[in-house]
């Protein structure tokens, strides 16, 4: 048998290697983005989650200053992650409102006791009904809404060090 | 505490791969037949490091047994309220977990390799075992330096967030651990062909070795897959059984090359036949399982399995895919050649028939290795594909057919060499099977080809499975005979049950108010009510729905949209009636807003499968034949065993018999 044919699997292996791993460098995008990014905010109206902060509801994203809105839960891990970079964030003049998916007042409260409240307003939202509206698919998530009310921007996952100038770069472009 | 112990016996364990590794690799070094000091360290240090990998794996359990929210891996994976069953197996639930399973099985079959086995000529064994360790060791790395699962926090969290709730269920706690005693089971074949080629021992010999952990291997594979597929067709709510999903590929594509090896390794250890082949697939099934771990776990691939990924953790594993396929792969161009190819054999025999489905095999192998692939190639140019069954069933059809066409024929052949025409009322018979399989359901109705081939082969197959009993006597067939026959026979069940899908499922999709009937394959589907509901950790609609056939007692199926809280997702709840001749299959969908009546409307989607429960029960027929071949393998052995010891003590005995009447002949010394 010829010697060469020995060296067909390692050649076919090489090519797999070589494509994975050029794939592997490329930047890849696993998220779900929201369809409504470009569209009006729902119409919605959210009670307060919690006795610090007062509710939310429509009205207050359209006073023309643009703001941040934050989708989180006191449940969840990577919102304590976040919590530094929201304070940033608040330091830097951005105000920021929160919705807080299916919660207890209590736990609100002891989140926001323990990891610091950015919130200028939090609402609840106890069956996800505006998360969903909003085109967003877990916690946390943060988004960009113009003065008048649009979402411009979707940020998934907690926000990290890097991502501040970014979102202040957009909110800047929202003016 | 116990996620330091954990930790401390994972890094032993690791340390104890090196040795093994080095010790095996010096004995390779020792002269032809002189034994070498070092050789004696590798057996035991692959024993004691099974045990050490177990321990840290029994540690992992207990942290998630007992809701250690100090411990990252299951303050971000369970929940304190999570039912008991699903914290323990949420410990593989996840990349870490699973990876650190993934090396506590591989060593304790190295283990029970270094342990058991004791056929082989010492030199082989010692490099078996390096390059056991040396695999050994790039997994222990990959563990410990980029995916640790016993990293605590700095701060206990107050509660967890959660599993997948997709996750959470029976099929999870059996299908990814089968599948990963497989996959690793390959590992030893894989250290075994190595160990053979780099000492030049490709023998039968060696093929007996190879064979018991080849058809352990292929056993579990065979489970997993089929617990795997009924795992998607139940817990998605999709109705279909297989999705040519990566995942699922990746698991499909080891067992194809274990398929073949299994065979291969048969003729090997039969007939002396096909050694540069069984090498090659040897190291193929293994790379194949590795490529699979590396599709899944890095993320290059987008699937309906969402696992965590990582791009950092991708890298590693292809740089262990590239050291230990590509290293293989070239130790084996460099080798091949100096195996000669041992014994001829004529194009009509059973070598013959296994090499052609051995061939087929690799084709359908390579089809789904393509299509698996090939959204990653087109990616790469930017342009995002996705391959599925319009391509995959096709391609594989054109390769499954002839190969069940010569599984049927293959094993009523001689080995060597052999005529068709002694086999003629046989070929006769099958074929007559097959023509009136397709006249009957031509006849019946306008059905696809590929589910009526497939109807026509399985029949053909069934018969022909039964066929090598044939006039002899039952009570003296061996058992790895009857595993033979079994595992053919369950091929043609399962073959018939996917054709039954195929060819005869019924669907409705229909908005329904409560009261309402639906009627599809002969069954009364009464919507009776949708209420809420709640478990654990979950909150769903519940719908009760009435099933009855032909004027029978109605049975009230409950399938559920539900919601799971910690994370947030929705799951549908599929609900299955079991019958003797197919399955009815109901999911509950969205409201669908107000009827006509005034009434609430659901989305209610009911199949009925005929005879799709076959897949299955033909997949545990095939994986029982599997084990069948092992136990009589293994009963073959013991008996050799026993029969090589019983002929030592009667030659000892003879020995010192006639040394005793040697000494009693011998003249008294004189005083």
């Amino acid at each position: 048998m010829n010697r060469s044919l020995y060296f067909i699997p390692l050649i076919g292996f090489v090519l797999i290697a070589v494509l994975a791993g050029f794939m592997l460098t490329q930047p890849k995008n696993q998220f779900v983005q929201s369809q409504m990014i470009g569209k009006p905010l729902p119409e919605f109206e959210l009670r307060a989650a919690t006795d610090s902060r007062p509710g939310v509801s429509i009205a207050h994203f359209r006073d023309g200053k643009p703001k941040l809105l934050n989708v989180w839960a006191s449940w969840c891990l990577p919102c304590i992650a976040e919590a530094p970079q929201l304070e940033e964030l608040k330091e830097n003049g951005v105000e920021i409102i929160g919705i807080a998916i299916r919660d207890r007042p209590e736990d609100v409260a002891a989140f926001l006791g323990r990891y610091g409240n950015p919130y200028t307003r939090i609402g609840a939202d106890d069956r996800s009904a505006i998360q969903l509206e909003l085109g967003s698919s877990g916690v946390p998530e943060t988004f960009v809404i113009d003065g008048q009310g649009n979402i411009l921007h979707q940020h998934i996952g907690d926000i990290r060090k890097s991502d501040v100038p970014i979102l202040l770069e957009k909110l800047r472009e929202a003016q | 505490m116990f996620a330091e112990i954990g930790h401390a016996a994972l890094w032993l364990a690791a340390a104890l791969a090196i040795l093994q590794m080095v010790s095996g690799a010096l004995a390779l070094r020792a002269g032809e037949g002189a034994a070498s000091p070092y050789a004696l360290y590798a057996r035991p240090a692959a024993v004691v490091q099974a045990f050490l990998a177990v321990l840290a794996f029994l540690t992992l359990l207990h942290a998630f047994a007992v809701t250690d929210l100090s411990v990252k891996l299951v303050a971000t994976n369970s929940h304190s309220m999570k039912p008991f069953l699903y914290k323990l197996t949420g410990t593989w639930g996840n990349h870490e977990g699973s990876m650190l399973l993934w090396v506590a099985v591989l060593a304790m079959s190295g283990g029970l390799l270094a342990f058991a086995e004791r056929r082989l000529p010492e030199k082989t064994m010692s490099a078996t075992l390096a390059v056991q360790g040396f695999v050994a060791i790039g997994f222990y790395a990959f563990l410990l330096i980029s995916s640790n699962p016993f990293e605590r926090l700095p701060v206990p969290a107050p509660e967890g967030i959660g599993l997948n709730p997709l996750l959470q269920d029976i099929g999870l706690a059996i299908h990814p651990p089968t599948l990963y005693v497989g996959y690793v089971g390959l590992s030893v074949a894989f250290s075994l062909a190595m160990g053979a080629l780099i000492t030049r021992q490709v023998n039968p010999n060696f093929a007996k070795v190879m064979r018991p952990w080849v058809l352990g291997a292929w056993v579990f594979l065979t489970f997993g897959i089929t617990a795997g597929s009924y795992w998607a067709y139940y817990e998605l709510g999709w109705g279909g059984w297989w999705f040519w999903d990566p995942v699922e590929n990746a698991s499909l594509m080891p067992w194809l090359a274990a398929t073949a090896l299994l065979h291969s390794v048969s003729v090997l250890a039969a007939r002396d036949a096909l050694r540069t082949w069984t090498i090659m697939l040897g190291v193929v099934a293994f790379s194949m399982s590795m490529l699979g771990t590396f599709l899944v776990r890095s993320g290059v691939l987008t699937s309906v399995h969402a696992f965590a990924v990582d791009p950092e953790r991708g890298t590693l594993l292809l740089m262990l895919l590239a050291i230990y396929i590509g290293g293989s792969l070239t130790i084996f161009a460099l080798r091949a050649s100096s195996i000669s190819e041992g014994k001829r054999f004529t194009a009509t025999s059973r070598e013959g028939a296994l090499v052609f489905n051995n061939v087929m095999l690799s084709a359908i192998l390579a089809i789904v290795l393509l299509g698996t692939l090939y959204p990653l190639l087109t990616e790469a140019f930017d342009v995002r594909v996705s391959v599925g069954p319009p391509y995959f069933n096709p391609a594989g059809a054109i390769f499954a057919i002839p190969m069940f066409v010569v599984m049927a024929i293959g094993p009523l052949m001689r080995w060597k060499d052999d005529s068709p025409s002694r086999i003629q009322p046989e070929l006769a018979v099958l074929g007559a099977i097959a023509l009136l399989v397709i006249a009957l359901v031509v006849f019946l109705g306008n059905y696809p080809l590929l589910p009526v081939l497939g109807l026509a082969l399985a029949g053909a197959l069934a018969v022909a499975a039964l066929l090598p009993l044939k006039g002899r006597k039952l009570t003296r067939v061996p058992t790895a005979t009857w595993g033979m026959v079994l595992a053919h026979f369950g091929v043609a069940v399962s073959l018939f049950g996917m054709a039954c899908e195929g060819a005869f499922t019924q669907e409705r999709l229909a908005a329904v108010a409560a009261g309402d009937v639906e009627e599809v394959g002969g069954w009364n589907v009464q919507l009776e009510s949708v209420d809420p509901v709640s478990g654990p950790n979950w909150t769903a609609m519940e719908a009760r729905i009435a099933v009855s056939r032909g004027g029978g007692d109605p049975v009230i199926l409950a399938p559920q949209a539900r919601n799971f809280w910690a994370p947030v997702q929705a799951t549908s709840e599929s609900a299955l009636l079991t019958t003797w001749d197919g399955q009815l299959y109901a999911v509950i969908g969205d409201p669908a807003g107000i009827g006509p009546n005034g009434k609430q409307r659901w989305q209610l989607r009911v199949w009925w499968k005929p005879f799709v429960t076959f897949i299955w029960y033909g997949g545990l027929i095939i994986a029982l034949g599997g084990v069948l071949s092992i136990i009589g393998r293994l009963q073959v052995d013991l008996k050799r065993r026993k029969a090589v010891r019983v002929g030592e003590e009667r030659r000892e005995d003879q020995a010192a018999i006639a040394a005793e009447a040697g000494n009693s002949a011998s003249p008294e010394p004189a005083e």
